[in-house]
């Protein structure tokens, strides 16, 4: 269905990572379309709450399996990538500083734990200046939760340095 | 009373004090993140929304249209001066202006293209003003199965017919749907995909999508690239004047016009998209223009044209959604749930019921682009600082935002896991090229699709044919199913 003229480029087999996506979107459809059967149906109304439940769930299902197809003809992000090589540790001290910050921000609080998350990804992105991206973030932070839990009220909560102020 | 007493008034509520800060707060955001690689309007008012809590719905409008408006003017000053376009819809602009910035001539090109989102800003407005009304009658013969109808050929159009794959458009708007879907089911009170978790009761924030999906899902993608680290992202220097000469301006006028009547129509029809009209535009400047050798070389026209068909498209969104409560692009969608959040409705009643507030927006429109026109022209060497920010601490920044959207609202680290699983799924999305809007028009739009089906069911004691024998809902029906399968249809016919 995505039309793509596959003449003059040499026939290629099945695209991994293509068919993995397509696939988990069928496994979408199927508990999404497991979950309606648990909605109560209810009598009063002419269209329950299931009906646009199994609609969606059809629609997801119907979609996978359109894409597995394309997925099994070549795939179809071969052709539309522009990502190149993946550069692991970048991504990876990026996924550290999120669980950091999702670890840290109940216990320190939310300045000091974006701080950590801001050295991290500047890390990611390739930064060796420590002090500065330290400074940087957490000048930020403070700045940022000055003006959005003090002013704008917004509700960021408690930590070491926001008792403080 | 006529639009234009309607547009008096309206400027009685942009002109007070606290509405004119607002709305120069809000084209001052919004040049800023336009400028900033990686941010969008979609993204800022997401993150803004909690505002919404606290600030008049006026205000709050006012504020959101000023970033709508104002990124749109920053992001020709990255595609300008930066290779990277700062939006996708600002592609265009980068291929002939950034090779104007190369030869010298930045300020001509950030000059044309400034003056370009003015003159087609205004033009769009008046074309709001204008057509907002005659819209809204016409919405008021729309009963709920037309409402629905509708809703159907915006899935599609917005969905299948704008991307580069149906199948790929409409799997992005089923999840949506999906995601909206989640929690309690306010007709029945029944809980739907709540997989029993009781955080998930009062549905998932459109913020903790949106956010996650651009800023945690772009910085991801950035952060696993080799490639993102190399390019050379060196701002180039304006070194001419600002001003136009006069071979500049006759070569401009007319694109701005044109890209401003191709932008508007295709704006304002229930199938938004930005980058169309600006393709179409730079297509048609190439073909009229007295200068083909330059296109592909740094032609003023392919700027102005593309310009200000950005611009005039991004105010003709704004009809659908004003007039009938139909988004059509992401950040609309984002303005319609701002909308909700203070129980209002955008659509016909609206201009009835709060006319205050539609005018003073619409007017508040006409004083931002004003706004804009300073901020981008004789203030642009601010906006070149901005540029300057080392990509690691604007991408570190942007997640601290990101965390403030999310954790400072719930203070809940289920909605900051909720988050960064968005992030991971915009990640993939990316990665595999899926379009992410229609994730947002999907959670934003079913429930209203859902809405309407059932009142129409009710009205019709159940029966289905209701949609079928009304005209108006038929027909926008077969206009669905036409552009679904329509292309593929002509392909074969072609084929064969």
């Amino acid at each position: 269905m995505t039309g793509k003229d596959m003449s003059g480029t040499a026939p290629r087999g099945l695209a991994k990572g293509d068919l993995g996506i397509a696939v988990g979107v069928v496994v979408l459809g199927l508990i999404a379309a497991w979950q309606t059967t648990e909605i109560p149906q209810s009598a009063y109304a002419a269209v329950g709450p299931r009906a646009f439940a199994y609609a969606t769930s059809f629609l997801l299902i119907v979609m996978g399996l359109f894409l597995v197809k394309d997925a099994a003809a070549g795939g179809w992000a071969q052709e539309t990538d522009d990502f190149g090589e993946v550069d692991w540790p970048g991504g990876l001290w990026l996924i550290g500083g999120l669980i950091a910050n999702v670890a840290l921000i109940d216990v320190i609080g939310f300045i000091l734990a974006s701080t950590v998350l801001v050295v991290f990804t500047a890390r990611a992105f390739g930064s060796r200046r420590l002090l500065r991206d330290a400074i940087t973030g957490f000048l930020l932070a403070f700045v940022a939760y000055v003006g959005f839990d003090r002013v704008l009220g917004y509700k960021i909560g408690t930590g070491l340095i926001e008792g403080l102020i | 009373m006529s639009t234009f007493d309607h547009l008096m008034n309206g400027f009685g509520v942009a002109l007070l004090p606290m509405n004119l800060l607002w709305a120069f707060v809000g084209v001052t955001v919004g040049t800023a993140i336009g400028v900033l690689p990686g941010l969008g309007p979609a993204l800022t008012i997401a993150l803004l929304l909690p505002l919404t809590y606290k600030v008049d719905p006026t205000a709050a409008l006012i504020l959101f249209a000023g970033i709508y408006y104002g990124a749109m003017y920053g992001g020709s000053t990255t595609s300008i001066l930066l290779n990277t376009p700062g939006e996708s819809a600002t592609i265009v602009t980068s291929l002939e202006g950034n090779k104007m910035a190369k030869k010298g001539r930045a300020g001509a090109a950030l000059a044309t293209a400034a003056i370009g989102s003015f003159v087609a800003g205004t033009i769009g407005t008046i074309g709001i003003t204008f057509l907002a009304e005659p819209v809204v009658k016409l919405a008021l013969m729309f009963g709920p199965a037309d409402y629905f109808a509708l809703m159907m050929l915006s899935f599609v159009t917005v969905s299948a017919v704008l991307g580069s794959s149906a199948v790929r458009g409409l799997t992005a708007l089923a999840i949506g749907i999906f995601l909206g879907m989640i929690g309690i089911d306010n007709q029945t009170g029944q809980a739907r995909f709540t997989f029993g978790i009781t955080e998930l009761f009062d549905g998932i924030n459109v913020i903790v999508v949106a956010v996650g999906l651009f800023a945690v899902g772009e910085t991801l993608y950035l952060a696993f690239q080799k490639s993102s680290k190399l390019q050379d992202d060196s701002v180039l220097e304006v070194k001419d004047s600002l001003w136009m000469s006069k071979a500049d301006w006759s070569r401009s006028w007319k694109p701005w016009l044109r890209g401003s009547a191709i932008g508007f129509p295709i704006g304002a029809m229930p199938a938004g998209g930005a980058e169309i009209p600006t393709f179409l535009s730079y297509y048609t400047e190439k073909k009229l223009t007295k200068h083909p050798e330059e296109f592909g070389h740094g032609a003023i026209e392919g700027v102005a044209g593309p310009e200000a068909a950005n611009n005039a498209s991004a105010a003709g969104v704004l009809v659908p959604m004003l007039a009938l409560g139909l988004p059509t692009s992401a950040t609309a969608a984002i303005m319609l749930s701002a909308f909700q959040s203070y129980n209002i409705n955008p659509g016909p009643q609206l201009f009835a019921t709060k006319p205050e507030l539609v005018w003073g927006l619409i007017a508040s429109l006409y004083i931002g682009n004003v706004m804009l026109l300073v901020l981008n022209l004789p203030l642009v060497g601010l906006w070149v600082k901005i540029l300057k920010i080392p990509t690691p601490l604007l991408y570190g920044g942007i997640l601290v935002f990101a965390t403030i959207g999310t954790y400072g609202i719930s203070r809940s680290v289920i909605d900051l896991l909720l988050l960064y699983a968005m992030g991971v799924m915009g990640f993939f999305m990316r990665r595999y090229d899926f379009p992410t809007a229609p994730v947002i028009i999907g959670m934003i739009l079913g429930p209203l699709a859902e809405q309407n089906f059932r009142q129409a069911m009710t009205i019709s004691q159940g029966d289905m044919m209701t949609f079928l024998t009304k005209p108006i809902s038929a027909s926008l029906l077969a206009l669905a199913v036409l552009a679904l399968i329509g292309p593929k249809l002509w392909a074969m016919m072609r084929k064969a």
